[in-house]
């Protein structure tokens, strides 16, 4: 079922508490969250924030172990969990101390197909499909690519927000650690998309090009011509094409690529006439002057490059939604993927509640043996997103047993 | 006197001869000893008339942290006599001096500490023009006694460990692409690069002009002095966080408390952060759309055009437009009312209130950290960076020529003018534009320049309701002076006599951040960023 159709409230608040009740993610989800207990307070430090029926909000809400946690969550029944910063104080407790202040946080990036609109003919607004879609792909294997290769990070836990987006979180520890000038950088690091409405063109590049911004190319150029030429269909009518080539700053270029465009049959002849265009004009000496060498790059860059919204990633105390919480609008489960596999995933396959609970009871019917032990989610198609969650857990749990050791290493010290 | 609270028994007389060996400091450690009044006051005028150079000759267009940038800098240290040359001197018949002018730098520092240390605002100025002088004082040792670099860095423990040939040989494509400064492979010869932890070196990191990989940072030597200042700038943020907890202790002395107190309102004037008495500006929601077209700079009349025809602005268009209005006279009240009108011509009324009313209340200081926040400045609004979708920043700088364009004509702006406009916007002088902009609209001339959207607005009013004819420029001369950016108000009093076309010319001086905000807006985001840092340090005041 496609998570796009808008889901019945009446539905959510019938659902959700099966769902927090059999198939929530608890153990792994503390597992997660705990960070091998490295500090002790990690968890009970952490803010989570609860949005119920009715929309009662409550912010600053926070539990001493998985049993509080469990059982707040099942209290509330959230139409949505947002998790926050690790403060130096429990939040729930917040007042009653002087200083209240956010320490840590996962790196957290958000990627909203919203911000697609412009480069998007397919659909707009909250409206996804598997066209488009493919714009979160190319953002995830630039963005986590990126990750890993310049900055060095190894627990990316990829998250697909319900409805028509993508989170990343960051969880090594000195990702967790960064202050918030250092998560300012590397926002700024990865944005290439700069200007409001009022510029049409938002991707400059320099002379040289930097390493990171080659390989993003790179992958922006294998998924270009399907994506754009194909699917989107970019070039397919004068107001379209015309957009396109106000990126070109030299007007003569401009007018006679404008003048033979009606000639070509579709956007992928169009493209290459234009890509063609461009290639001889850089290489011609005159126009080598405010003309920069990249122009090709730099269009393509700003049709598929991630737009990230960075106020996200700068801000320490930013709330972010929680994974394997329920989208209150499509009913879809916020699952995780693996990046590696970002080609084959499919948001209109995520599983709903609906759709959880006729497989739970299909399977329930299907097997005779009551209470077999298995984990109820083992029974739907959330599995799949379960078994990502404890393959990156166990990743991090190895760096979690390092951090264990160096702490007790340094208590031995003193 | 004692300094970032650590406390010293008062009546003792502490006269210990400090020795400094290096001309550089990092100012780790409190001076002690005893200053007269008199004494202090000067330093502390004198450090103040030096950060002020720095930062006129940053809003002049030169290229920040250049070869020349640093000339024109000394040109006027020593022009002016001003201590900082003497501390590089290394004559042993003079060392009494060299000692005495050192002692000034650092005793003058930690006081400028206390007076700059009270608000995020001035925290930021302090730390960014604190952090330049630095920069631009290693540069000019770097260059005349490379020797006492060395000796500095090792007597502040800052090490920095070069890469080997090997890795120098493997990551060469890499570096030869992924450096700024380097042009060409013949250009890494008898180069040496530093690895170091990529937030080492976060100026470098934001704008793509270093190496990245595995989480570290590849610095060329060319930038150590980036490394050092990095430091430098986040040492500097902390320990004003510091001072700001321990200032309470300094209120029992009167007199240091008047001194200091008096010190920030006359050097820092207006950021229109509170009303000032006597100000009566008071607007309600039916007079904006008439008066935004009337008195408003164009990038708020741009917010308010989207506003009204969108009824929805993105964050950062909420934040600039609605303090702005709060600084225009708009009250909580009214602001509420005339937000929710616009929002819930699209949204439910439930959720204009859940999710957008209480940003309102934030602005004016009654949600979340509740500090009454400061409008934007130009320059601020300048140097935001903005995404898709956003409709906030300066229309001379964030729009393109033709849309810029088609706008001002739309708004009326003769063909002169114009072309006039349009003309200072491709030099990137956007403040002038701004003033050419004002001078248009109102058919008369502006001599105080354009710094602050509500100091716009506010010439603007004063010229409507006919209380200060602008043309006088005498009159408006207290606004000048209170405003900060305009360090040259000192200057425009020089001309205040002359014509106005001396006049603009002195203001095409002093607001031509024109280069500076294209090639270091990276810096200024780092202002950002201190503020940020420093707003976790201090204490938040709890409701």
């Amino acid at each position: 079922m496609p998570c796009s159709t808008s889901f019945d409230s009446d539905a959510l608040n019938e659902l959700l508490p099966i769902y927090y009740n059999r198939l929530f993610p608890y153990k792994q989800y503390y597992n997660w969250l705990n960070y091998g207990g490295v500090p002790k307070t990690y968890f009970s430090y952490r803010e989570f924030s609860f949005n119920l029926a009715d929309d009662i909000y409550l912010r600053y809400q926070s539990f001493k172990d998985q049993e509080e946690m469990e059982r707040e969550i099942k209290k509330h029944k959230p139409h949505k969990i947002d998790i926050g910063a690790v403060f130096n104080f429990r939040p729930k407790d917040h007042r009653s101390v002087s200083v209240f202040t956010p320490m840590e946080k996962e790196l957290v990036f958000d990627i909203d197909m919203t911000d697609y609109d412009e480069v998007r003919t397919c659909c707009s607004g909250a409206d996804i499909c598997s066209k488009c879609w493919k714009f979160m792909t190319v953002a995830i294997k630039i963005l986590d690519a990126a990750l890993r290769e310049d900055f060095g990070y190894q627990h990316l836990l990829w998250v697909y927000s319900g409805r028509r987006g993508v989170h990343c979180w960051v969880c090594d520890a000195k990702a967790r650690s960064l202050s918030q000038s250092s998560r300012s950088a590397v926002a700024e690091y990865l944005q290439l998309i700069r200007g409001g409405d009022s510029v049409a063109k938002k991707v400059n590049l320099q002379q040289k090009l930097h390493p990171s911004i080659e390989r993003a190319l790179y992958i922006a150029k294998s998924y270009f011509e399907n994506l754009m030429l194909v699917d989107q269909e970019i070039l397919s009518t004068p107001d379209q094409w015309k957009k396109v080539l106000a990126l070109i700053p030299d007007p003569t270029l401009r007018e006679s690529l404008e003048n033979v465009m009606p000639q070509c049959v579709n956007s992928q002849q169009r493209w290459n006439t234009i890509e063609l265009g461009i290639t001889k004009a850089t290489s011609k000496g005159e126009y080598k002057k405010g003309f920069s060498p990249h122009l090709v790059a730099e269009i393509i860059l700003q049709l598929v490059y991630p737009r990230l919204d960075i106020n996200v990633t700068k801000g320490l105390n930013h709330l972010l939604k929680s994974p394997f919480c329920i989208h209150p609008k499509t009913g879809c489960v916020c699952v995780c993927f693996d990046p590696l596999k970002a080609d084959e995933f499919d948001p209109m396959n995520v599983p709903n509640l609906s759709h959880l609970m006729e497989e739970i009871s299909q399977y329930d019917a299907n097997t005779k043996e009551v209470n077999s032990g298995v984990p109820e989610y083992e029974k739907t198609s959330m599995k799949t997103s379960v078994a990502v969650f404890e393959a990156f857990l166990k990743g991090l749990n190895k760096e979690n047993a390092g951090r264990r050791r160096d702490e007790s290493d340094q208590k031995r010290d003193f | 006197m004692e300094f970032g609270g650590r406390r010293v028994r008062r009546n003792r007389r502490v006269e210990v001869e400090m020795s400094y060996p290096s001309s550089l400091q990092f100012y780790s450690t409190p001076p002690s000893g005893n200053v007269s009044l008199m004494e202090f006051d000067e330093m502390a005028v004198e450090r103040l008339k030096i950060l002020r150079t720095i930062e006129r000759l940053n809003l002049s267009g030169q290229i920040k942290n250049s070869e020349e940038w640093v000339n024109k800098l000394y040109d006027d240290f020593s022009k002016n006599k001003y201590f900082i040359v003497k501390t590089e001197k290394i004559s042993d018949d003079k060392r009494d001096e060299v000692e005495a002018a050192r002692r000034q730098d650092h005793i003058s520092h930690f006081i400028m500490r206390l007076v700059y240390c009270r608000t995020e605002e001035l925290r930021r100025w302090f730390i960014s023009n604190e952090t330049d002088l630095f920069r631009a004082r290693f540069q000019h040792i770097a260059k005349s006694k490379p020797e006492q670099i060395t000796k500095f860095m090792a007597q502040n423990n800052l090490n920095f460990t070069p890469i080997t040939n090997e890795e120098l040989n493997s990551e060469r494509e890499n570096l030869i692409k992924g450096t700024h400064y380097i042009a060409g492979g013949d250009m890494l010869e008898g180069r040496t690069f530093f690895k170091v932890l990529f937030t080492e070196a976060l100026e470098l990191v934001k704008s793509r002009k270093v190496f990245l990989k595995g989480g570290f940072a590849y610095v060329p030597d060319t930038d150590l002095v980036t490394l050092v200042a990095t430091s430098f700038r986040a040492h500097l943020s902390q320990a004003l966080a510091f001072t700001n907890r321990a200032l309470p202790q300094l209120d029992d002395d009167e007199r240091l408390f008047k001194l200091l107190q008096d010190f920030d309102k006359r050097y820092t004037g207006n950021d229109y952060s509170e009303k000032k008495k006597g100000q009566h500006h008071v607007i309600t929601p039916d007079m904006i759309d008439h008066i935004a077209t009337k008195s408003f700079p164009p990038c708020m009349r741009q917010l308010n055009d989207v506003l009204r025809t969108t009824h929805h602005l993105k964050h950062g268009g909420r934040l600039t437009y609605g303090l702005f209005l709060k600084a225009a006279g708009l009250s909580l009240e009214d602001a509420l009312h005339f937000w929710r009108s616009h929002f819930t011509k699209n949204m439910e009324l439930d959720k204009f209130e859940r999710q957008y009313a209480y940003g309102v209340r934030y602005n004016y200081g009654k949600e979340g950290k509740r500090t009454d926040y400061t409008p934007y400045s130009c320059l601020k609004i300048i140097m935001m960076s903005i995404g898709p979708g956003d409709a906030h920043g300066c229309p001379f700088k964030h729009c393109d020529t033709p849309v810029l364009k088609q706008r001002l004509m739309a708004y009326g702006i003769p063909t002169q003018a114009l072309s006039e406009i349009m003309d200072l916007v491709s030099k990137s002088h956007y403040q002038i534009a701004c003033q050419r902009y004002w001078e248009a609209t109102h058919n008369a001339t502006l001599e105080t320049g354009i710094n602050h959207p509500n100091q716009f607005f506010e010439e603007s009013q004063k010229y409507i309701s006919g209380t200060v004819p602008p043309s006088q420029g005498k009159a408006t001369q207290h606004l000048v002076k209170g405003t900060r950016a305009v360090v040259y108000s000192s200057q425009s009093s020089h001309y205040s006599s002359g014509t106005s076309t001396q006049s603009t010319e002195d203001n095409t001086q002093a607001f031509s951040n024109t280069k500076r905000t294209e090639l270091d807006a990276s810096d200024a985001f780092d202002d950002d960023d201190d503020s940020a840092l420093l707003a976790s340090y201090v204490d938040t005041p709890e409701s």
